[in-house]
């Protein structure tokens, strides 16, 4: 199988209301940039494009059809989307490659959150019949995970504390960061609970973003003289919708993945984990025994900003940066979807030349 | 290149407007319970699950892969979601085949479905947006002027449509699960009908169908040993284009031409009328068969419409290229799912298990899905031999 890489990754602001810019507006900023970084200039100099977005949140079917108005697709593209967060554009793009009818693709994922309320958008995808017209939002289900935590004395509320502000000040040196700050945990433990027993602060923000990423077979990233990271692995793995026939505490499937990814192989240097709660990032880590050797969300994680459809793709994307830059060799990434990480793909990314 | 691999299992639902005994995970079970059966196989010999729905909002469910996955029995297991417009019944079973011809699983469950009952298509597809046009025409209202300007080109007769609709509801007679059953329809019906969008008549147009569709995927070494014959997949190919642009020839769309050229290439097709047996191809109204015909090369532009109307197309008059013997869109649409029975039913074709809408001795059929202002294509080549 040939290896593939990552040659290229950008992601805008991660803010918490882009106001009147749509979504093709959103993307191609984003795109344009990743175009510049591999040396390209448009997706007509890639083999293969696939995105992931949610109709939902822009509150229309097709949402992604006007993304292709960002792209430049005249003449026709090979081009395919998954509902999915754009992680799961990257995994249907590898197997492109690995088929051999691709030497190179763009990803991109995008969501615009902020025109409707999120936590209660996605209480609709609970199941339809029994438990969506409850309404019970995302929130709502993360706080009952977080006191089934607490209660079983796993976690105390100084841990989920300090990784609140262990992500803040982390964001301090992402640029693209919405929440970001010198907060103690004693600062975040001073804070009200918002649905006990989540602060605000264990809650990702609402965010409006996108993210883009150019992945290329070895060769073809050597014959571009670009540097890269190779994906030496990625795997995911989906649990139970139901909630009461799944041990909440733990994430077997990301754990799964893990394992099937290669991760055991060697030492994991960097860990971003798609933790949209401070207590999930604590269940990711331990699932996947990580240590005081793997530095966790580095860039704040998604608590320091969550592109809703993108978040998972720029973990991978933040796990490239690191590596690129020298300050790791080898480290994984996790992306999730569905209520209290249901969903969960983990890839492991190693240092190529030149990175 | 890619690994070799077949279609060895197909499971479809019953079409209806109303499938009121079963839940939307209750539906997609069935289908998929009978792709199992056709294949002999359990659910602990599928490796991962590829899931394809039209907008999430035909059902009301925000990706409802989440909810589904019990019922698929992908617990422990990957599941994908793709969401490619009307297309999207092709490109689920295209992103399924990949997972095997990529090497990297043995064995996957493809299940594309609609239960178009839950909501109102025509809502869905017509919500104001803050920042584009608000076309408020659903589907019919989209492609009326385009069928119009292809009339108006080709200097096609009026009634071709007409036959279209007649011919296809007549072999959606021979197949029982079909969404309509008109055995006895005749073009006077189908002209007498009332006119929806003109020149489109209700007649000439799909119906609002629930259903599903499921198919097992397979490597070649388990394919070989599957019980019933494989469906070789010989050439996969996805094409899109921007749904507006200047000098876009939305009649005759290039992105269509490119993928067809593309899967052709694939499967050493060099005139599809004379190489293949049959086609499936996705016609949710009458016109779109000429127009398609001539889009896919199996006639040269402006003559399309011939073949329908000398009856190369269809079964009953003995045509040497028959379309959608199975009754095609015309006769079931279950949206999300309607790529996928196209491609299901080439696959059905080439296995010789086609029941009394099988053509005679098929080995290469064409399956055919579009979408949206049909910008996105989708289409694969099987075959009954390996090359």
């Amino acid at each position: 199988m040939k290896d593939i890489a990552i040659v290229a990754y950008q992601q805008s602001d991660s803010v918490s209301d882009a106001g009147a810019v749509n979504e093709v507006e959103l993307i191609m900023p984003v795109l344009a940039r990743t175009f510049e970084q591999a040396g390209l200039n448009s997706a007509q100099d890639v083999d293969f494009v696939c995105s992931g977005s949610c109709d939902y949140l822009q509150g229309a079917a097709f949402a992604f059809v006007s993304g292709v108005d960002a792209l430049g697709a005249v003449p026709p593209i090979k081009e395919s989307h998954v509902e999915m967060d754009a992680a799961w554009a990257l995994y249907e793009s590898m197997l492109k490659i690995r088929m051999g009818h691709a030497d190179s693709a763009l990803i991109y994922g995008f969501g615009k959150s902020s025109p409707g309320d999120l936590p209660t958008v996605l209480s609709q995808q609970l199941d339809p019949y029994y438990l969506a017209p409850l309404w019970v939002d995302s929130i709502s289900l993360a706080a009952l995970q977080a006191r089934l935590m607490l209660d079983k004395g796993l976690i105390t509320e100084r841990d989920m504390a300090e990784v609140v502000s262990r992500s803040r000040r982390n964001a301090m040196n992402n640029p693209h960061a919405q929440l970001s700050g010198d907060i103690s945990v004693e600062d975040v433990l001073a804070e009200e609970t918002f649905l006990s027993p989540l602060r605000k602060a264990d809650c990702s923000p609402i965010s409006d973003g996108a993210s883009a990423m150019i992945i290329a077979t070895v060769d073809q990233a050597k014959a571009w003289g670009l540097p890269y990271v190779v994906i030496s692995g990625i795997d995911h793995c989906i649990e139970t919708h139901n909630l009461g026939m799944r041990d909440l505490t733990d994430s077997v499937s990301t754990r799964m993945a893990a394992n099937h990814a290669g991760m055991n192989a060697g030492k994991v240097d960097v860990a971003e984990l798609y933790a949209p709660f401070s207590h999930q990032e604590l269940i990711l880590t331990r699932a996947l025994g990580l240590d005081k050797e793997t530095q966790v969300n580095p860039s704040g994680g998604v608590l320091a900003g969550n592109l809703m459809m993108a978040s998972g793709l720029s973990r991978i994307g933040e796990v490239f940066n690191r590596i690129v830059k020298g300050e790791a060799q080898r480290g994984i990434a996790h992306a999730t979807s569905g209520p209290c990480l249901q969903h969960n793909l983990v890839t492991v990314l190693e240092k190529g030349e030149n990175a | 290149m890619a690994n070799l691999a077949a279609v060895v299992g197909i499971g479809q639902t019953k079409y209806m407007t109303k499938r009121t005994d079963v839940s939307i995970a209750g539906l997609v079970r069935e289908a998929a319970l009978k792709a199992l059966q056709d294949a002999d196989l359990t659910w602990d010999d599928i490796d991962a699950v590829i899931i394809g729905k039209a907008p999430d909002m035909f059902e009301g469910v925000v990706m409802p892969e989440a909810y589904l996955t019990d019922a698929l029995g992908c617990n422990g297991k990957p599941m994908l979601r793709v969401h490619t417009a009307g297309s999207v019944g092709g490109s689920t079973a295209l992103v399924a085949a990949s997972h095997v011809q990529s090497g990297t699983f043995k064995r996957v469950l493809t299940v594309a479905f609609e239960k178009q009952s839950e909501s109102n298509a025509m809502w869905a597809l017509s919500n104001a947006q803050p920042f584009s046009t608000h076309l408020n025409a659903g589907a019919g209202g989209y492609f009326a002027p385009i069928i119009r300007e292809y009339m108006r080109r080709s200097n096609a007769p009026y009634n071709v449509g007409i036959k279209v609709a007649m011919k296809d509801r007549l072999h959606g007679a021979r197949n029982p699960l079909a969404h309509l059953q008109k055995p006895d329809i005749t073009m006077k019906e189908v002209e007498e009908s009332f006119m929806l969008w003109d020149p489109i008549r209700f007649l000439e147009s799909c119906p609002s169908s629930d259903g599903a569709c499921a198919m097992v995927i397979a490597n070649e070494e388990l394919a070989e040993k599957s019980p019933k014959p494989p469906a070789w997949i010989r050439g996969v190919a996805m094409r899109s284009e921007p749904t507006m642009y200047a000098g876009r020839e939305m009649v005759n769309p290039q992105a269509g031409r490119d993928c067809a050229a593309d899967v052709y290439k694939q499967a050493g097709v060099t005139d599809p009328r004379r190489d293949f047996d049959c086609a499936e191809v996705y016609v949710p109204f009458s016109w779109y068969e000429p127009m398609w015909l001539e889009n896919l090369g199996f006639a040269p532009e402006g003559e399309g419409w011939k073949l329908t109307m000398e009856g190369a197309t269809s079964l009953d008059e003995g045509g040497d290229i028959p379309w959608n013997c199975s009754g095609g869109v015309l006769s079931s649409n279950p949206i999300g799912a309607s790529g996928m029975i196209r491609f299901a039913e080439a696959a059905r074709q080439v296995r010789g298990d086609a029941g009394a809408h099988q053509v005679e001795g098929a080995k290469l059929a064409l399956g055919h899905a579009y979408g949206g202002g049909a910008q996105f294509f989708s289409m694969w080549v099987v075959g009954s031999q390996k090359s």
